[in-house]
């Protein structure tokens, strides 16, 4: 079972995960503030994911952990 | 099963960058590659003067802070000093290949069994957005406010094309960090880079083509197609310089 | 018993350096210094240390910084005009409480000058010659013998207190052959747990750093600097005193100068006038007590310096002005005769300047 866990905390919302993500169920929570200010990204289907790590590749402050 | 996760060479500190600045995945990427030599402890960095001032707070082997464009020199002695431990630098454009040019030359004409991580992002971020050596032509910066003018600033420095004509350097590779495949790539190169440094091989370079938002003035999504579109057409990806086969232990 | 060997000043402060412990080099040809290069160049492959013919004065700098970082004795050596371009560098060790050894073998400035001996860099090793609050330590040789001396005692200084030390020579002294003994060197290691040197993963990480972005912190760090520099003020202060128990002239004067002022002193001693000298070794930290002592003894000053005159503004601070201090100078790389030196003192007897 593919599992995302995000340090939201330290999310810039830069959304080069959600732009990369093959299964489009990574968003950017417009409606949320983390403690840096930026809108977080959040996963809309976990159940979706397949682990492909696509985003952590391409997240710039590592905050993503890819568990399969 | 973690697949992913922050490889344990970079530090707790979160990474000063702006939002969807690539230097973080580099970071990662040259992180991911002690790790998986497992020689975080025999590894100094030396960080540079730009952005990745800082970078002595994100990698947690010991770390050295070097002058304006100085890391080469800096990593010859530390290299001298302790030849079994892995040095590596990481520098931006204006660090390396303006104010630094000499320095990185000579550490390559002299096959410094050094690794250095190059990152060109055609700008100064640091300093909020002057024209670098290797803005393209045309590029809008700070300091070239109607584009870079080749008629009066000149043409762009490319490194790992003036490299190649050295007969020094080992490896020399340009990669790019925009998509997925390039950052596994970047990554196979940065390790490559850092093996050669073990095997006693001699001077390693990766340019790895990044993005700068913030200056370019874009969002971080519209930053990677821009070097799709404008960057790679210009520094072309691939290996410019390969020597590894032939070089081994008897060289250094 | 001591073995004596003839050597000329510049080879002097090599074999010195290799006996201090010294195994790593780096260097940019430039006059009146070649012969330290070379004699390093020719010795260092032999004993498994470094020679390194860098690309530049501001690279080689930058490798001392390198083996600094890792607590190994480094050094390398220069001529003015190649000081100038390590000034970055020497920062940046002051910055970053690095230990090294620099060597100026001076010669006649400003710009490229000429090549003959001068003192004309004074103000720049002294009070600074790179950006910030720093001070490195400076010794002056007047002799081969102390170009051995000084050498290893610079190495030492440099190690107690994370600072640069610099032998402060001139072309005449690089260039002099004399016969000198190697004192015994002392081998006591000093502890070195800043430096870097891989982490074994048994400790956090080191990092050898001059900046810090909170003005209070970079405060406190630079207050910390110069509570060390007290303690090199307090501690280190060298220099030698001269025919100084009843003198009424006092003669300051240091390297190749103090060697002709000295003849000076005899002639005027031999026409009655009671001159004496006081030859600071460190000019950094300059033997400001000694002089004030003197100050209260002597009529009058005489500074002997081949430039425009530097030092004499340190020892009218050090006497607080008390008493007349003149200046017999020559510069461009002329060597003030034993004369010029002692019309120098005649003038300062009868109080004219």
């Amino acid at each position: 079972m593919a599992k995302l866990t995000f340090k939201t905390d330290l999310c810039k919302g830069c959304g080069l995960c959600v732009s990369v993500c093959p299964k489009k169920i990574l968003r950017l929570a417009k409606e949320k503030i983390n403690l840096k200010g930026y809108s977080p990204v959040e996963i809309t289907d976990q159940a979706a994911c397949i682990a492909c790590a696509f985003c952590a590749t391409m997240c710039p402050d590592c905050i993503i952990t890819v568990e399969k | 099963m973690i697949v992913f996760d922050k490889p344990k060479s970079l530090t707790d500190t979160p990474f000063h960058y702006c939002p969807g600045c690539t230097h973080g995945i580099v970071h990662r990427l040259v992180a991911e590659a002690i790790d998986e030599f497992g020689i975080e402890g025999k590894t100094i960095g030396v960080a540079p003067v730009g952005c990745a001032v800082l970078a002595y707070n994100y990698f947690a082997c010991d770390m050295v802070e070097a002058a304006h464009g100085r890391a080469p020199a800096v990593a010859t002695g530390l290299k001298r000093a302790l030849p079994d431990r892995v040095i590596f630098t990481y520098q931006g454009d204006g660090d390396l290949a303006s104010i630094g040019m000499a320095e990185t030359v000579h550490a390559a004409t002299r096959n410094e069994n050094i690794t250095i991580i190059f990152i060109n992002n055609a700008i100064y971020g640091m300093t909020g957005g002057q024209m670098a050596p290797t803005s393209l032509p045309g590029q809008v910066t700070q300091t070239s406010p109607y584009g870079r003018d080749v008629k009066t600033a000149g043409y762009p420095v490319k490194i790992c094309e003036i490299l190649s004509q050295l007969d020094g350097p080992t490896y020399l590779e340009r990669v790019a960090v925009n998509n997925v495949k390039n950052v596994r790539n970047a990554k196979k190169a940065i390790r490559k880079a850092f093996q050669n440094q073990i095997e006693g091989k001699g001077f390693s370079l990766i340019e790895v083509i990044s993005t700068c938002p913030t200056n370019w003035g874009m969002t971080p999504e519209k930053a990677l197609a821009w070097v799709d579109e404008k960057m790679i057409p210009y520094y072309p990806l691939g290996v410019y310089t390969d020597r590894s086969a032939e070089r081994g232990e008897e060289e250094k | 018993m001591e073995e004596k060997v003839l050597m000329k000043g510049n080879e002097a402060i090599a074999e010195a350096a290799i006996r201090s412990g010294c195994r790593h080099y780096f260097g940019y040809p430039i006059t009146p210094q070649t012969e330290i290069a070379a004699y390093m160049s020719k010795v260092m492959p032999k004993i498994g240390g470094t020679f390194l013919q860098a690309e530049s004065e501001v690279a080689a700098i930058n490798m001392v910084y390198g083996v600094a970082s890792t607590g190994k004795r480094v050094m390398t050596s220069s001529s003015s005009p190649g000081i100038s371009l390590k000034s970055e560098g020497l920062s940046y060790l002051a910055g970053s409480d690095l230990p090294a050894l620099v060597i100026n073998v001076q010669r006649g400035g400003p710009g490229l000058g000429g090549i003959q001996p001068s003192q004309s860099d004074y103000f720049q090793a002294t009070k600074g010659g790179g950006h910030g609050d720093y001070h490195m330590i400076v010794l002056a040789p007047s002799s081969v013998q102390e170009m051995a001396s000084l050498t290893m005692k610079g190495f030492e200084l440099a190690d107690k207190y994370r600072m640069t030390s610099m032998i402060l020579a001139d072309g005449t002294i690089g260039q002099m052959m004399e016969a000198i003994t190697f004192p015994e060197t002392k081998s006591e290691t000093v502890d070195t747990p800043w430096a870097v040197t891989g982490t074994e993963c048994k400790r956090p990480h080191n990092i050898i750093n001059s900046l810090s972005l909170v003005p209070e912190e970079l405060e406190r760090f630079n207050i910390q600097r110069f509570e060390r520099y007290a303690e090199v003020e307090k501690n280190e202060c060298m220099w030698e005193s001269y025919e100084m128990e009843d003198a009424e002239i006092c003669v300051v004067a240091f390297g190749i100068a103090a060697r002709v002022a000295k003849n000076a002193i005899v002639a005027a001693r031999a026409e009655g006038i009671k001159a004496g000298m006081i030859r600071p070794i460190t000019l950094w930290p300059f033997p400001k007590a000694a002089l004030y002592e003197a100050s209260k003894k002597v009529k009058a000053f005489v500074s002997v310096e081949l430039s425009m005159g530097q030092m004499i503004e340190d020892i009218e601070l050090a006497i607080r002005c008390s008493r007349p201090v003149s200046l017999c100078r020559r510069v461009g790389g002329v060597i003030p005769n034993p004369e010029e030196v002692l019309n120098s003192i005649r003038e300062a007897m009868k109080g004219g300047n």
